[in-house]
């Protein structure tokens, strides 16, 4: 169960090689979380970071989770939830993509928006029922800013954001007043694996800055976390910036 | 049977969950309610006084006992009630001051119901005299988890298991309680300051015996040499002789007039209550006191109860709701009482409902609360940057000295301490497993804590 801050001691963590989520993994354990689900494909990285939790004094175990294919979701989750109450989903798995390689290859974009809007969809709706069920639980959604506005430099993997975001915001209303809560966080410019090599742009965050603003939400009830929060006031101004201008901008 | 879903809390208002609220009004419903309530299982609930999560079940189902409500006998000549478990102290105030009783323990609201005292095993001002609720229980009618109802006595395991089991060893139905005689619905008061944390320990220590009941309201916010400076307000049922001549209450020495405040809006701001609102109020609080002044008549409301006259007070907290704290370590454990205060005066905890008190002999409940030595209660609102692990840090102390946490009040402990606290933990478990093999008794405290 949550604590009074709304901190959980039972975490399912879907995409369960994120650095992100593992951040976040880390810093929940430091304060209630004891047992953590890490689900995602096999490999010995996934293996690894259950290992690395372990070390932190937490029960970790694995499950083969594949974003890609939506038909196993209702099976895998389904067993997690049947081997006890999850108190927060950390809905964390998502590719970037390659833009200019994905323009050519339709096929690649699409891949993209399968695991990170399609498999959040199924991965989604399926955690949320379990979670309505248990009566109380998390769903904590990794957003980003890039599907606030769809940007030239990104917009298939910004679209594809901007879908789950849409998905999340509506699924939270849906659950107001079940017991269920979900967040939606969206980080700007994070400085991890996935972004390597890139140009990093202006208010680059860390996977430990957006673990901390998850917490943060979560003792707030937050339905929406910007990290770093400053980006709120940008983004909102950016909605607003005609399109003209808003394709010069180097952003 | 009515049943909806709603998000429940406990009073401070954190860690809401959704369940099927059932109000059962006969036996019969009852044992229906424990008999379908699914596989999330059912706690009972009365009035929704306990702080934390001992009275919600996510989930699963939640048994409203308020529903059940009848006084079936009173012995005026003996002084014992038996009534439904659903029954308010409240209820048994107006029922009882006029025939010369007075409920035995109450906590510092009326409304609490039987069940619920019994569930707790709550204690009130006079433990150092009277012990806990338990004590005045006679004996008990237990729904249990196969649907049957047991009648249970004292000196027997699941007497001890059941009196603060927070309903997890079934639904009580019935209690049969010994009352206190009274001749006047007056208390007589004497009330005096302690000027700190040594001056209020060494006041308590030397005359509490004098008085059946005793508390002291501590202000946490005071540092310095003021650390610990407190209100001390104890005494007794005033006799009839002590009632002035021509007064009104002479004619009618037990009447119980309650008076009731404007409720506390539904929606209050976040942060009212700082530091420095807090301070202002405590500093006032104190000043407000006499010096010392004896034998001053208090009606019971104002005496037991001064909260109960702003109903829904703990929305004063805002949304984020609050957190009560409150803990015990025994006699001769002065040092870690006296470095908790000094931690929580320190760490400027905005809290203005702080208690001080001794506990008298403990009573055999596995998991009751109360145990000889100093109870320190206090309010803190959940926002506060922090707290969690400042918590922890006191839960630890309290743990090293063989002290513990109270689980009416629990809304965040560590599992992991609750064993060294309540040393008949795994007694309480054992006669868990075998009453209610299936888990049909649940609730999110028992899932957060493993009870």
């Amino acid at each position: 169960m949550k604590d009074a801050f709304g901190l959980p001691q039972s975490l399912l963590i879907l995409g369960g090689t994120s650095e992100i989520a593992l951040a976040t993994a880390r810093r929940l354990i430091t304060r209630r979380t004891r047992a953590v689900w890490l689900a995602g494909r096999p490999s010995p990285r996934l293996e690894q970071a259950a290992e690395g939790l372990r070390a932190l004094g937490a029960d970790v175990r694995t499950v083969a989770f594949d974003a890609l294919d939506p038909e196993s979701h209702e099976a895998v989750l389904g067993k997690v939830f049947a081997e006890g109450d999850v108190d927060m989903v950390l809905l964390a798995f998502g590719i970037l993509g390659d833009q200019a390689r994905d323009e050519r290859e339709p096929a690649n974009a699409v891949r993209v928006a399968q695991t990170n809007y399609t498999g959040a969809v199924s991965a989604g709706l399926v955690s949320a029922r379990a979670l309505q069920t248990q009566g109380h639980g998390s769903l904590v959604v990794l957003s980003s800013v890039a599907g606030e506005r769809a940007r030239r430099s990104n917009f298939i993997y910004g679209s594809s954001k901007a879908g789950l975001d849409a998905f999340a915001q509506g699924l939270g209303d849906a659950l107001h007043g079940t017991g269920v809560h979900v967040m939606v966080v969206r980080p700007g410019f994070v400085r991890s694996r996935m972004t390597a090599g890139l140009d990093e742009a202006p208010l680059a965050t860390t996977p430990e800055a957006v673990a901390a603003a998850v917490e943060g939400g979560l003792r707030r009830r937050a339905e929406t976390v910007w990290v770093p929060g400053a980006l709120r006031l940008v983004m909102s101004a950016m909605r607003h910036v005609p399109r003209a201008v808003f394709r010069r901008l180097p952003v | 049977m009515p049943a909806e879903t709603v998000s429940v809390t406990g009073w401070g208002r954190t860690a809401p969950t959704t369940a099927r609220l059932i109000r059962p009004r006969t036996y019969e419903e009852a044992v229906a309610a424990v008999r379908g309530c699914g596989a999330r299982g059912g706690i009972p609930r009365g009035l929704g006084r306990a702080y934390g999560d001992a009275a919600q079940n996510a989930g699963g189902a939640v048994l409203d006992m308020t529903g059940l409500d009848r006084i079936h006998a009173i012995d005026a000549a003996d002084g014992t009630v038996l009534c439904d478990a659903g029954v308010s102290l409240h209820r048994l105030m107006q029922v009882l001051l006029p025939l010369g009783w007075f409920v035995p323990v109450t906590p510092g609201t009326r409304y609490v119901t039987v069940g619920g005292a019994i569930g707790a095993d709550i204690h009130g001002k006079n433990h150092h005299v009277s012990g806990s609720f338990s004590r005045h229980v006679l004996s008990l009618e237990l729904l249990t988890a196969d649907g049957g109802v047991r009648t249970v006595e004292r000196d027997t395991p699941l007497f001890d298991a059941t009196t603060g089991g927070m309903g997890l060893t079934g639904v009580i139905l019935t209690a049969t309680i010994r009352l206190h005689p009274v001749e006047t619905a007056l208390m007589q008061v004497d009330t005096e300051r302690a000027a700190d944390l040594d001056d209020l320990m060494a006041r308590l220590t030397t005359t509490d015996h004098r008085y059946r009941y005793s508390v002291a309201w501590i202000d946490l916010l005071a540092r310095g040499a003021a650390t610990g400076r407190a209100v001390l307000t104890r005494g007794d049922h005033a006799p009839l002789e002590a009632l002035p001549k021509a007064a009104r209450a002479r004619r009618d020495p037990l009447a119980f007039r309650p008076s009731r405040l404007p409720a506390a809006p539904a929606f209050l701001p976040e942060g009212l209550l700082t530091r420095r609102t807090v301070g202002l109020f405590n500093a006032l609080w104190y000043r407000r006191a006499p010096r010392a002044r004896a034998g001053e008549l208090q009606r019971i409301p104002a005496f037991f109860h001064p909260l109960d006259g702003v109903p829904h007070w703990n929305r004063v907290y805002g949304r984020s709701g609050f957190v009560q704290y409150q803990f015990v370590v025994g006699y001769g454990r002065e040092e870690t009482l006296r470095r908790i205060v000094h931690r929580i005066s320190e760490r400027r905890c905005p809290s203005f409902l702080a208690v001080l008190k001794r506990f008298g002999d403990a009573d055999p409940g596995w998991l009751s609360f109360p145990a000889p030595g100093w109870t320190l209660a206090l309010d803190i609102p959940a926002a506060l940057p922090g707290l969690d692990a400042f918590l922890d840090g006191l839960d630890e102390e309290v743990a090293a000295a063989g002290g513990r946490v109270y689980l009416a009040k629990d809304s965040r402990m560590r599992p992991d301490l609750l064993a060294a606290m309540y040393p008949r933990l795994s007694d309480f478990r054992a006669l868990r497993q075998e009453l209610d093999p299936r888990g049909v008794f649940m609730s999110d405290l028992a899932r957060r804590l493993t009870l």
